[in-house]
């Protein structure tokens, strides 16, 4: 009985604030980031220093990049969302140990990088719809003649350490019993080096990362990416903070927008497929089928099995 | 704050497939220790060496001890690690480079030598104050003995210089602990390489480097400990 009366409260209380709920949409009531961005005057985009061409440095230490670009986009949602076209944009560098702390205690607002987004780390942050869908394969040199992962048994390769990737040729190894020696490297450009300088055979790392640091080589044409991959293409997100639903809904709109528009599709070409400063290398990567389909149907799964 | 804390991270299971995260991070302490002690073993020894050539009375011998401290202590440390494991491999004969490229475990040995020829350079100047702090009669008093040079530092000089700089030492020692975490640019997984993936695995970033700190406290308390024991033990009683 008292628990049918405490139900019938909870069930007026509820209709009571459904039926508020479009009174208070306004901007007294906003929460999270989109509250601190309308208090601050400002959003803050988080960029790396390195990135090529997600997020990096250009030609005059000016950060540039492919994921930037989207993220100008959502700050141009944010700002008409909150009906402030004189929103500051202002932009913080982070690396990969700063990105969590700088986005948990409120310094950015959106990582632009080229972070992978997977269940693990959705527990500690969100990502909007994903930007790039990325397998994990390896460079080497053209002269070693290596194409398939069966071509690198008992030969020492390099990953860096800290990625999923250097995990993924971990567990390959112990799989199919290559013997390979892997050397963890602290970063990606120090790992190419090992491969340069014929401390190791292969680099093992996302496709796309290894075709913006084979383009950059001394001798692009002396460098050669594996056919066979490592894994499921895995998708790159833009992060914002965990369980901010209404800033995730505007960067969510703003990308699946930009997406599914031919602005979309030139956006990539622009990156990926033409010269990019500061050294007009051309990484040469037309869209891959996953990728037209994540351009057609934009989602933001941290599954890669969903693309 | 928007952070999702979790403390018991410590127990998942790493993504590597061998044990939790904090076997990873006991297995980066294990690397930090040895790497501490081998490259100290280095140092003292040299280090004691080149700043015996400081002291001693003759113009060869001092120019060599000062180039090696001017050489080793200005060159950053981070440009030395670099040094010896991109550069040195490529200037020595290509057999002996591609030999060294393929050594199990090089950036431990390369960490090892670095570290070890680097904090030379420190222990080589505190060698030297140390001698040089000591009276001008206590070396007269060896040679009017019939002492040699050699016999002179090894049975006068340095046994009272070692216990006056034993204090600036175990700073130098702590120094070259923490040291070893700069070896992580060249891939010797050590507690702060660890702590590094740690974090970019779980996002746990906090939970990840407050454990390093604290082994890290630790370590360095225990040196500390072992240091003001074994100052105590060689004191020479009656003396200060």
């Amino acid at each position: 009985m008292q628990s049918d009366i405490a139900r019938r409260g909870l069930a007026a209380a509820l209709g009571l604030s459904l039926a508020l709920a479009p009174l208070s949409l306004r901007a007294e009531d906003l929460t999270g980031t989109l509250k601190k961005v309308k208090d601050s005057g400002a959003i803050v985009i988080g960029y790396r220093d390195a990135s090529v061409p997600f997020s990096y440095l250009g030609g005059d230490q000016k950060p540039v990049g492919y994921a930037l670009d989207i993220c100008f986009k959502i700050a141009d949602a944010v700002k008409a969302n909150l009906g402030l076209p004189n929103l500051e944009v202002k932009l913080n560098p982070v690396t990969s140990a700063t990105r969590i702390p700088l986005m948990a205690n409120g310094t950015i607002d959106l990582e632009c990088g080229s972070t992978t987004n997977n269940a693990e780390r959705e527990k500690q942050v969100n990502f909007t719809n994903s930007h790039f869908l990325t397998a994990t394969r390896y460079v080497s040199k053209k002269s070693a003649n290596l194409h398939t992962i069966e071509d690198l048994k008992g030969k020492t390769v390099v990953s860096t350490s800290g990625t999923t990737n250097i995990k993924q040729i971990n567990e390959a190894n112990t799989e199919r019993k290559l013997g390979l020696t892997i050397l963890p490297a602290k970063d990606h450009a120090e790992a190419f080096l090992m491969v340069e300088t014929g401390r190791a055979v292969a680099f093992v790392m996302d496709d796309v990362l290894l075709a913006s640091l084979a383009a950059s080589a001394k001798d692009p044409s002396a460098f050669e990416i594996s056919t066979e991959a490592l894994s499921k293409p895995e998708p790159y997100g833009i992060m914002v903070r965990k369980d901010d639903a209404p800033f995730k809904k505007v960067a969510d709109e703003a990308t699946a927008k930009l997406y599914t528009s031919p602005e979309g599709k030139a956006l990539y070409d622009k990156w990926f497929t033409k010269p990019i400063p500061p050294r007009n290398i051309n990484l040469n990567l037309p869209m891959s089928a996953e990728m037209q389909k994540q351009f057609t149907t934009p989602i933001a799964s941290p599954d890669p099995a969903a693309y | 704050m928007n952070y999702n804390w979790n403390w018991r991270i410590f127990f998942d299971a790493s993504p590597e497939g061998n044990g939790t995260y904090l076997d990873m991070l006991l297995s980066g302490l294990m690397w930090t220790i040895a790497t501490a002690l081998c490259s100290w073993l280095i140092a003292f020894f040299l280090g004691s060496l080149i700043g015996v050539l400081r002291t001693l009375p003759s113009k060869t011998a001092n120019a060599i001890g000062t180039a090696y401290v001017e050489l080793f202590r200005n060159v950053p440390l981070l440009v030395q690690m670099f040094l010896w494991y991109f550069v040195l491999p490529e200037v020595v004969p290509t057999q002996v480079g591609d030999a060294i490229k393929q050594l199990p475990d090089a950036p431990f040995y390369t960490a090892v030598v670095c570290l070890g020829f680097f904090t030379a350079s420190r222990v080589a100047e505190q060698v030297r104050a140390g001698i040089q702090s000591l009276p001008r009669g206590q070396g007269m008093a060896g040679t009017a003995m019939g002492f040699t040079v050699y016999q002179t530092y090894r049975y006068v000089l340095l046994p009272n210089a070692y216990r006056i700089i034993l204090p600036p030492m175990t700073s130098e020692f702590l120094n070259n602990l923490k040291n070893t975490s700069v070896a992580l640019t060249i891939g010797l997984l050590e507690l702060t390489a660890r702590a590094r993936s740690m974090q970019e695995f779980s996002f746990q970033v906090f939970e990840a480097f407050t454990a390093a700190t604290l082994l890290y406290v630790i370590i360095n308390l225990v040196v500390v400990t072992a240091a003001t024991y074994l100052e105590r033990a060689v004191a020479i009683p009656g003396q200060r």
